[in-house]
């Protein structure tokens, strides 16, 4: 494959011509642009017209008398088109290599007649959602990243954060038809491999029109709205105070007041590093195959565990110095001519040559040593990217540090050591959430182009 | 990191005492060898050390021809004479063998002031000592680093073609880079089992400017555990037949195709084991240990690239034991630098990678001898050649020996500096060979066969040259054997050696003719052959001088053409003249093909010669007798007698029947004493005998005598004239020169001949004024 993962593709996200699959569009603004802050509602100036909607929905007219589901979907879009929203429900997902991340918004500013009016499967989405923290046996309801009270699009309401194996999505696609869910929207945003992957399954399964939206656009401007808006009142973002001394080492909130130039470091199932220079303005520098997934996929094969928690809990508890070889197992202290601690891994895995070795090794310091192995490169790479792009600020993201302090911390010390001080780690609460929130955001701004 | 110790412990230094080495293919001349030094790597032994060897060399010496009487008709005298010379040994084994090597070295020093043993590399302190009880030397320990890159400094500037491109599916694997005498800046990247990235910036100076620790330890000890194997090579065994895909999660694996708006394509590798983590299902050897291979190569060539872009090199060489050799890593390591920076910058491997340390290692303890000072040059009698030390791709190594495999490095110090002619257009792109062998299939195929083919001839020439010596017929065996054996080596790998060419088989026969002691095979035919010329002399250049002047311009180009129809080392030619030894200049000029040539610039020459006189010639020479005597002498007359000062370059040593610098000395003055314009011009300096610093039948203009180049720069030359097939068609056909250069030949090989379009002797007459650079007498006519 001559394929050019490093190409520095500088690309500005308002040139993009996604929005020519959008069927739901209507003129002049809407209640926010990309340059305003969310949350501040904009009066709806109501000067949308019909003429503009039969334009841009031909293939629906003949349908007005159509079934009952499509007369009604018809009908709820253009109410909400007059009021420059789409309809409820609104969702954003991202649909990765191993995990499918979903942002839920549940309007808690529903008036009498609004509920009175709101279709029964609409009800009962939201119903089942919210009142639920778990869905079938693999899905998740992160109800401690919950945003709530948030206003988007003139709408007050919170903001759900729901996981579940990328795996699980034949499944998740069937309970789209099982609900009906094509009565109440013809398209969904979703960003994501998946998006693509998945796109006709979602056609001919559910009678769903994915609305497929780049996932490095959608996780910069999700990351920007939420670091906007923060977190219930708190910073989204933290660092590491003291990240080379453990005993001292702490987390501190802070805001990315001015973030930008920020070299994005986001890690899945595999990694991918962007300059960012501004919202719309951004390059993969490049990206690397050793991720989460490989974190995971590892450890799998060296310890048969089977989800990424249990490796993290065996990460947790393992020491890696019995896997890796470090410099002081070969040099028999420092490296000076180099200036190489004796504390430093020479070699991942390098005592794993060894049969004896091999033989009473146990699986918490495999797990361990996978793990460290896998954030040092990532700090290592981004570091490089880092200085070659002179950039200070270094923005980690993605589901690989959920839960994942070992990792947090590692690059919080990996940054601040090997670029002696020069750069600066930062976290995000909200780590692997970003993308689907801005494919949430592009279905609120898909009312506002014209 | 550098190499690791070897940790498994199956393969400690126990061995069978029972095997007995053979003292002339390995170890050799330890019977005065000096400065001893060892590399022990994890699984390699490499060992290193100077000795002097001493071997004949045919010397000329003029009679005193004031004293006719003893002389008889001959015109100078050859004499066989002890030499002795300085040659780097380098062993490479595996650890395994040790202790018998170090007791065969032990048995077989003698004489030796040596005292120390400089040692490098991981498993340096595991056998130190072993290695003090064994040979009673001091282990003195250096540091790896510094002992690497300073082998790699050495190797870089004294073996031709010693770095390569490896290309998997290319027609040759590996593609040889020219030979740049500036060798720095450039990034080494050490994959032992971490990975150490050194910027090298001078002979002195360098600095690790970065490292990982995943590494080849890396896909071992992981390897090792995923796949239940142990060795490293099975490792590898198993990488190449594995597919990496059922394991790797694939950017079409999440997008269904490919990611085509940051053109990622669907095979690229979105996440390393991505499927392992999901899949439940077991993952075969094969594939886990492919996936592995692709994770670090991927991540050392991603790693390697920024650091290349942040200092900003281009030359990235790789090194370690991970890369080794190794087709396959070499293979992923290229494919990864590739893909991170677009064909920008390209991996380079090292043929002699294996002995860096080693070398490094020997060369801290040989400062005192300056070995830096000289130059030094590959034997190829005495190496082994690329990649003989794996034994699945080498078995026949194995085999010959009987003993055990090892691979071997010698390089002769070689008596002079060898530097650049000051006169080429671009030293950085210049490759002296016309045609590559490892490229064309075809044309190897036809030398080796060619080269086998004569090599009868060539034995009993070699007997023949030393008919007092009655065991001259057993060397003569021992040497076609070698011969042949690389013969065969190169048919197998026709890279052993670097890129193969004419030259190097020709090469590679002179080294092998002289680890036999048959310095000069030909010297006898020589002195024949100059006597007779010589006899003819005055009257060729009387008949000369009765022509006009430009009938003379065409006569005597003719007779340099025609002087060299007579050349030993072309066997259509070698049979005619055995045969028939009357067959005369005259004889030969008939069988020169007529005007128009197959390269034919005659009238360009002719034009220029109406103009001013050049200020200085170099003329590279070619054969003794004829060729030398009545075709070169009257055209370097006639120069002379134009005002142009001329050097005649000739080589250094014996090769074929090419006249020697020895032999030239004597023809020229035996040649002024009849003729004053040659006798003039030595007495005036306007004529110069210098070494060439070759013993090649082709020559290399980038490796020339320090002296001579020196010479070239101060009487300003202007006109390079090369003569004969060797030097002018197997080698520099193409070569661009930044004055007016003269290619003249004659195609003494019918193949050749066919291949260039033309036929058995065809002549070349290739005169070239360098673009841009306005012709001087054109400059006469010029508007003032």
């Amino acid at each position: 494959a001559k394929n050019k993962q490093t190409n520095k593709q500088t690309k500005n996200t308002s040139q993009k011509v996604f929005h020519s699959h959008v069927m739901v569009a209507t003129n002049g603004s809407c209640c926010s642009s990309s340059s305003n802050a969310f949350g501040s509602s904009t009066v709806p100036s109501g000067s949308g017209t019909f003429e503009n909607m039969h334009h841009l929905h031909r293939g629906d007219d003949a349908e007005c008398s159509g079934s009952p589901a499509k007369r009604c979907r018809l009908r709820r879009r253009t109410e909400s088109v007059r009021k420059h929203r789409p309809p409820f429900p609104w969702f954003g997902m991202d649909i990765g290599g191993t995990l499918v991340k979903l942002v839920y918004f549940e309007p808690v500013d529903i008036t009498a007649e609004e509920e009175q009016e709101e279709v029964e499967n609409l009800k009962s989405i939201r119903r089942y959602l919210t009142s639920n923290v778990a869905y079938g046996k693999t899905g998740v309801r992160d109800v401690h990243l919950e945003l709530r009270n948030l206003t988007m699009c003139g709408r007050t309401g919170n903001l759900h954060f729901i996981r579940f194996p990328t795996q699980a999505m034949p499944r998740f696609i069937q309970m789209g038809r099982d609900k009906n869910f094509s009565s109440l929207h013809t398209t969904l945003c979703a960003t994501g491999g998946g998006a693509y992957k998945f796109e006709n399954e979602f056609r001919m399964m559910a009678d769903l029109e994915l609305l497929k939206l780049d996932e490095l656009d959608c996780l910069i401007r999700g990351l920007l709205f939420v670091d906007r808006v923060g977190f219930n009142g708190h910073p989204e973002c933290y660092y590491f105070q003291n990240p080379s001394d453990t005993q001292s080492c702490v987390k501190k909130p802070c805001t990315l007041d001015n973030p930008f130039p920020m070299l994005l470091v986001n890690i899945g199932s595999g990694v991918s590093i962007l300059a960012v220079y501004s919202e719309n303005n951004y390059k993969r520098v490049t990206g690397t195959s050793l991720g989460g997934g490989t974190f995971l996929g590892l450890c799998c094969l060296l310890t048969g565990c089977e989800t990424f928690e249990e490796a993290l809990e065996m990460a947790s508890k393992g020491d890696s110095t019995n896997v890796d070889k470090l410099v002081k197992d070969i040099y028999g202290g420092d490296y000076e001519r180099f200036g190489l601690q004796g504390s430093a891994v020479a070699s991942s895995f390098g005592h794993m040559m060894s049969k004896e070795k091999r033989d009473s090794i146990s699986k918490e310091d495999l797990a361990r040593a996978t793990l460290v192995t896998i954030t040092n490169n990532i700090g290592s790479i981004a570091r490089m990217c880092a200085v070659n792009e002179k950039i200070e600020r270094v923005v980690f993201v993605g589901n690989f540090l959920r839960i994942n302090t070992v990792s947090t911390k590692l690059l919080a010390y990996a940054m601040d050591y090997w670029s002696k001080g020069q750069l600066r780690a930062l976290f995000l609460e909200h780590e692997g959430y970003f993308g689907a929130v801005g494919a949430l955001m592009e279905l609120l701004k898909t009312t506002e182009d014209p | 990191m550098a190499e690791c110790g070897r940790v498994d412990s199956n393969t400690s230094h126990t061995m069978d005492k029972s095997i007995t080495l053979p003292p002339d293919e390995i170890f050799r001349n330890l019977e005065n060898a000096k400065r001893f030094a060892i590399d022990i790597g994890g699984s390699l032994t490499k060992l290193a050390y100077y000795s002097t060897v001493q071997h004949k060399v045919a010397k000329v010496r003029s009679f005193d021809h004031t004293a006719k009487a003893a002389a008889g008709d001959k015109l100078y005298e050859i004499s066989m004479q002890e030499e002795v010379t300085a040659r780097l040994h380098f062993i490479k084994f595996e650890n395994a063998y040790i202790e018998t090597c170090l007791d065969f070295i032990k048995d077989h020093l003698v004489n030796t002031e040596t005292k120390v043993i400089k040692a490098t590399g991981g498993g340096a302190h595991k056998f130190k000592e072993l290695i003090e009880r064994k040979l009673g030397l001091k282990v003195d320990k250096e540091d790896e680093m510094t002992c690497l890159i300073k082998g790699c400094n050495f190797v870089l500037k004294n073996i031709p073609h010693e770095a390569f491109v490896y290309a998997k599916h290319a027609d040759s694997e590996f593609r040889f880079q020219t030979t740049n005498p500036d060798i720095f800046p450039y990034l080494l990247v050490n994959i032992g089992s971490g990975v150490s990235i050194v910027k090298v910036e001078s002979e002195d100076k360098f600095e690790r400017i970065g490292g990982s620790s995943i590494g080849g330890g890396t896909f071992w000890g992981l390897g090792a555990l995923l796949t239940k194997t142990k060795r490293f090579d099975e490792l590898l065994q198993l990488a190449s037949k594995g597919q990496h895909a059922s394991v790797d999660m694939l950017v079409k694996d999440i997008y269904g195709g490919s990611y085509g708006y940051l053109g990622l394509t669907g095979d690229l590798i979105a996440s390393s084991f991505g499927k392992s983590a999901t899949a439940d299902k077991d993952f075969s050897k094969e594939d886990m240990a492919k996936s592995l291979l692709h994770m670090i190569s991927n991540d050392i060539g991603q790693l390697a690239c920024l650091y290349a872009k942040l200092h900003n090199l281009s030359r990235v060489y790789f090194g370690g034991f991970f890369i080794r050799g190794h087709p396959v890593t070499m293979h992923t390591i290229t494919y990864s630098i590739n893909f991170f920076t677009k064909g920008e910058v390209q991996a380079l491997f090292l043929r002699h990678e294996g002995y860096l340390g080693t070398i490094g290692a020997f060369l801290k303890g040989a400062e005192e001898d300056n070995p830096n000072q000289y130059s030094w040059g590959e034997n190829y009698a005495g190496s082994s050649g690329l990649m003989s030390v794996s034994p699945d791709m080498n078995p026949m190594q194995r085999a010959r020996s009987g003993t055990f495999p090892f691979d071997m490095l010698e390089m002769d110090r070689l008596e002079r500096q060898l530097v650049n002619l000051p006169l080429l257009q671009d030293p950085s792109s210049y490759i002296p060979d016309t045609v590559d062998l490892t490229e064309d299939a075809l044309a190897r195929e036809y030398w080796l066969y060619c080269f086998e083919e004569a090599l009868d001839g060539v034995v009993k020439r070699a007997v023949a040259s030393q008919p007092d010596m009655p065991e001259a017929a057993l060397r003569a065996e021992k040497f076609r054997q070698k011969y042949r054996h690389k013969l065969q080596t190169l048919r197998q790998q026709p890279f052993a050696y670097g890129s193969l060419t004419v030259r190097s088989l020709l090469d590679t026969r002179e080294h092998c003719l002289n680890e036999f002691n048959f310095p000069d095979p030909y010297s006898k035919i020589k002195q024949r052959e100059n006597d007779i010329a010589l006899k003819y002399y005055q009257k060729a250049v009387k008949s000369l001088d009765e022509l006009s002047w430009e009938e003379k311009q065409f006569a005597l180009v003719q007779g340099v053409l025609a002087g060299n129809v007579f050349d030993w080392g072309a066997k259509a030619v070698s049979d005619v003249l055995e045969s028939d030894p009357e067959f005369g200049f005259e004889e030969a000029k008939r069988q020169l093909e007529e005007r128009p040539w197959l390269v034919d610039s005659y009238d360009q020459w002719l034009e220029r010669l109406k103009g001013p006189p050049h200020k200085c010639a170099l003329f590279f020479v070619d054969n003794s007798g004829v060729d030398i005597i009545l075709g070169v002498m009257p055209f370097v007359r006639e120069l002379l007698s134009r005002g142009t000062e001329v050097v005649l370059a000739s080589n250094s040593g014996p090769a074929l029947n090419d006249v020697t610098n020895g032999e030239l000395q004597i023809l020229t003055e035996r040649i002024a004493a009849m003729d004053p314009v040659i006798e003039a011009g030595l007495r005036e300096d306007r004529l110069l005998l210098v070494q060439s610093g070759s013993s090649s039948p082709c020559l290399d203009l980038s490796r020339l005598d320090k002296v001579l180049a020196m010479v070239v720069r101060e009487r300003q030359t202007d006109l390079v004239i090369i003569e004969g097939m060797g030097r002018a068609i197997h080698t520099n056909y193409y070569a661009m020169l930044s004055c007016e250069s003269l290619k003249m030949a004659v195609i003494k090989n019918s193949w050749l001949a066919d291949r260039l379009g033309g036929k058995l002797f065809s002549v070349v007459f290739k005169y070239e004024v360098p673009a841009g650079k306005p012709n001087k007498d054109c400059g006469a006519f010029s508007p003032s």
